[in-house]
């Protein structure tokens, strides 16, 4: 016996000998991979290092998102690793971009912490996006399967219900933001609240960035709100809320704040999309309980879910948030002032509300979604929009949304109530005549005039925002062509 | 006060003609449509009365201009709305409503606040046609 006991025993197996080896060639790459219908998918936009194989940048993408690290480790030996080792099993080109690749991976769901988007995340989104051996990576989507979703509690009250509890059907609802965002005290931004719901909205909305500050405390905020909604109800007989924000440094603060906002008799309130996926989670729970609706606005999105070839498509946030459990989610105007191609935006729509979803890749929706009955959650659209435009918001975006006119409302020269009342007449004016059958689209505009003749409002505001519009070209646009169907 | 419940309240009330546009367009989405009235549009009154049951598998909008007529006949000053149900899954709700009769003198609601712990307040609303009035004299 020469050798020592550590050379006796040094593992001879090629796969876990000590060293550096191909991601690819470590099991992180399976081209003949059968999808199992427990499986997590992810689809990556994946930019590998000049000179690195697609397949191996997409299987390091696997490993590092999934088992490996850097290096061979003899531990994998103790466990199960080819169940846990997450495979990278398609790539194909990005149309029209050479540089980019599409990159399927499958994770064993078993990867995943149950009813936890932080967990998947921290693995999904997690170290990999700083990658070396890639020089760019972008969640596209996601496909999670109805086991795991099982595990969510999706949106707490959802589209159906919602509707139900605001007695509202058969149209878009309709709401606006409270302008300005920051510096009105608690007396004057009540004021808003009322004037633009007794005008005929169906809820008021505080803004992003509206907590407790020293210009208005939320307590001052949450009473006079309150005020002006009950107000505004006994004045058209509607019911009608305000979405209270409630996002806090804390989720002390955040409690307490609902908890005060459920005592009064809200019926709604609002969480920023920036205070993290646990306390949307805990949120939406507490919602559920308290019979609340959770509006989410999606503040910082922007900062990862813009460019095309980094980041994470905010489809997949959409998803996630879904899943988290809020009622309402920003996603996307399209004629408005903030980012939005209008098949994308569909794709965001679709993920929202669908039931169950199929492949459709010029929406940017690359795996099938069966939503296992988790509820549908409310898009909203909000950022530039007028009533100028009903039409092409309705053609776009359909009945459920909540279309949003901030400016578009409260800066109505004859005052909040016109613009509001603008809004609402031209909206039921787009409904009727889509629903009696006419080319609505085509003839918007002379929907709108023949609106506005009994209604002056309408007029001012047709006259005033005429010809607005945020024309310049989305950065997060489809991949691929719509295929034209067939006429049969 | 004019009640704006419903999608087409901040229209001018619907002609008949009208109406059986919107009943054309529930029946070829495949919905249901019936028919309910109240006395009291309090805004969480929930339960108008049923003027019968949701007309189910009707393809011809006469048959619910009919019960409309009929219900109007019935009720000839309180509100009447319709409403059209979507069974399908993921929706099985209500999917339209839109009120198609209400009272020439519509007196709304009354806002009543009770001060309670530190200046919160618990707001009431009540309906001025209920007031001391029982069902059936109301309008």
């Amino acid at each position: 016996m020469s050798q020592s006991v550590s050379e006796r025993t040094r593992i001879k197996s090629e796969r876990y000998e000590s060293g550096v080896i191909p991601y690819a060639k470590m099991g992180y790459w399976d081209a003949t991979y059968t999808v199992k219908t427990t499986d997590v998918l992810a689809l990556f936009r994946i930019t590998p290092q000049p000179g690195v194989d697609p397949v191996e940048a997409t299987a390091a993408v696997a490993g590092e998102s999934s088992t490996a690290t850097w290096t061979v480790v003899w531990t994998d030996l103790l466990t199960a690793c080819d169940v846990y080792r997450a495979k990278a099993y398609r790539v194909d080109p990005v149309p029209n971009t050479p540089d980019q690749f599409f990159g399927y991976v499958a994770y064993e769901c078993d990867l995943f912490e149950e009813g936890s988007l932080a967990n998947i995340t921290a693995s999904i989104i997690g170290n990999v996006f700083g990658f070396k051996a890639v020089k760019a990576l972008r969640l596209e989507d996601m496909r999670i399967p109805f086991a795991y979703l099982k595990t969510f509690q999706g949106p707490a009250t959802g589209v159906v219900v919602e509707r139900e509890r605001m007695d509202k059907f058969g149209r878009p609802m309709l709401g606006a933001t409270v302008k300005p965002k920051l510096g009105l005290s608690g007396k004057n931004y009540g004021r808003v609240v009322f004037e633009g719901l007794k005008g005929g909205l169906d809820f008021l909305k505080d803004d992003e960035n509206i907590n407790s500050q020293p210009f208005m405390r939320w307590r001052e905020r949450f009473l006079y709100c309150q005020e002006g909604i009950q107000r505004a109800m006994a004045a058209t007989g509607e019911v009608k809320g305000s979405y209270m924000n409630i996002t806090a440094g804390t989720m002390e603060d955040i409690y307490e704040r609902a908890e005060y906002a459920k005592d009064l008799g809200a019926v709604v309130v609002m969480i920023d999309l920036v205070m993290g996926y646990t306390a949307i989670q805990s949120t939406a729970i507490w919602a559920r309980k308290s019979d609340m609706l959770l509006h989410l606005h999606r503040a910082g999105n922007s900062t990862y879910a813009r460019q095309k070839n980094h980041g994470i498509n905010f489809r997949v946030i959409c998803k996630w948030m879904r899943m988290a459990g809020v009622d309402h989610i920003h996603a996307g105007t399209v004629v408005g002032k903030l980012e939005g191609d209008p098949l994308m935006v569909q794709g965001f729509y679709s993920t929202l509300l669908s039931v169950k979803s199929e492949v459709n890749l010029p929406k940017g929706q690359f795996f099938a979604q069966d939503w296992a009955s988790l509820r549908k959650c409310m898009p909203v659209a909000s950022g530039g929009i007028h009533c100028g435009q009903m039409h092409q918001l309705l053609n776009y975006l359909g009945d459920d949304v909540i279309l949003q006119f901030g400016g578009g409302t409260i800066g109505h020269p004859d005052g909040i109530q016109a613009g509001a009342t603008a809004n609402r007449v031209a909206l039921e004016a787009m409904v009727i005549a889509r629903n009696e059958g006419r080319d609505y689209v085509a003839e918007g505009a002379e929907i709108l005039q023949e609106a506005a003749k009994m209604c002056g409002p309408l007029q001012t505001a047709l006259d005033l925002w005429k010809g607005i519009s945020f024309n310049y070209t989305s950065t997060d646009t489809a991949d691929f062509a719509e295929t034209p169907t067939a006429n049969v | 006060m004019r009640l704006t419940q419903g999608a087409f309240s901040f229209l001018p009330d619907l002609t008949d003609e009208q109406i059986k546009k919107q009943v054309e367009y529930c029946i070829s989405r495949g919905w249901s449509v019936n028919i309910e009235w109240t006395d009291d549009p309090h805004p969480r009154n929930v339960y108008w009365e049923l003027w019968g049951l949701p007309l189910f598998d009707i393809k011809d909008p006469a048959a619910v201009m009919f019960e409309l007529a009929e219900c109007r006949k019935a009720n000839t000053t309180g509100y009447i709305k319709m409403n059209a149900f979507d069974a399908s899954i993921g929706t099985e709700s209500c999917v339209s409503s839109f009120i198609v009769q209400r009272p020439s003198y519509e007196p709304g609601f009354y806002l009543s606040r009770q001060e309670v712990k530190g200046r919160m307040l618990a707001y009431t609303i009540n309906s001025y046609s209920t007031q001391g009035k029982p069902a059936g004299e109301r309008y």
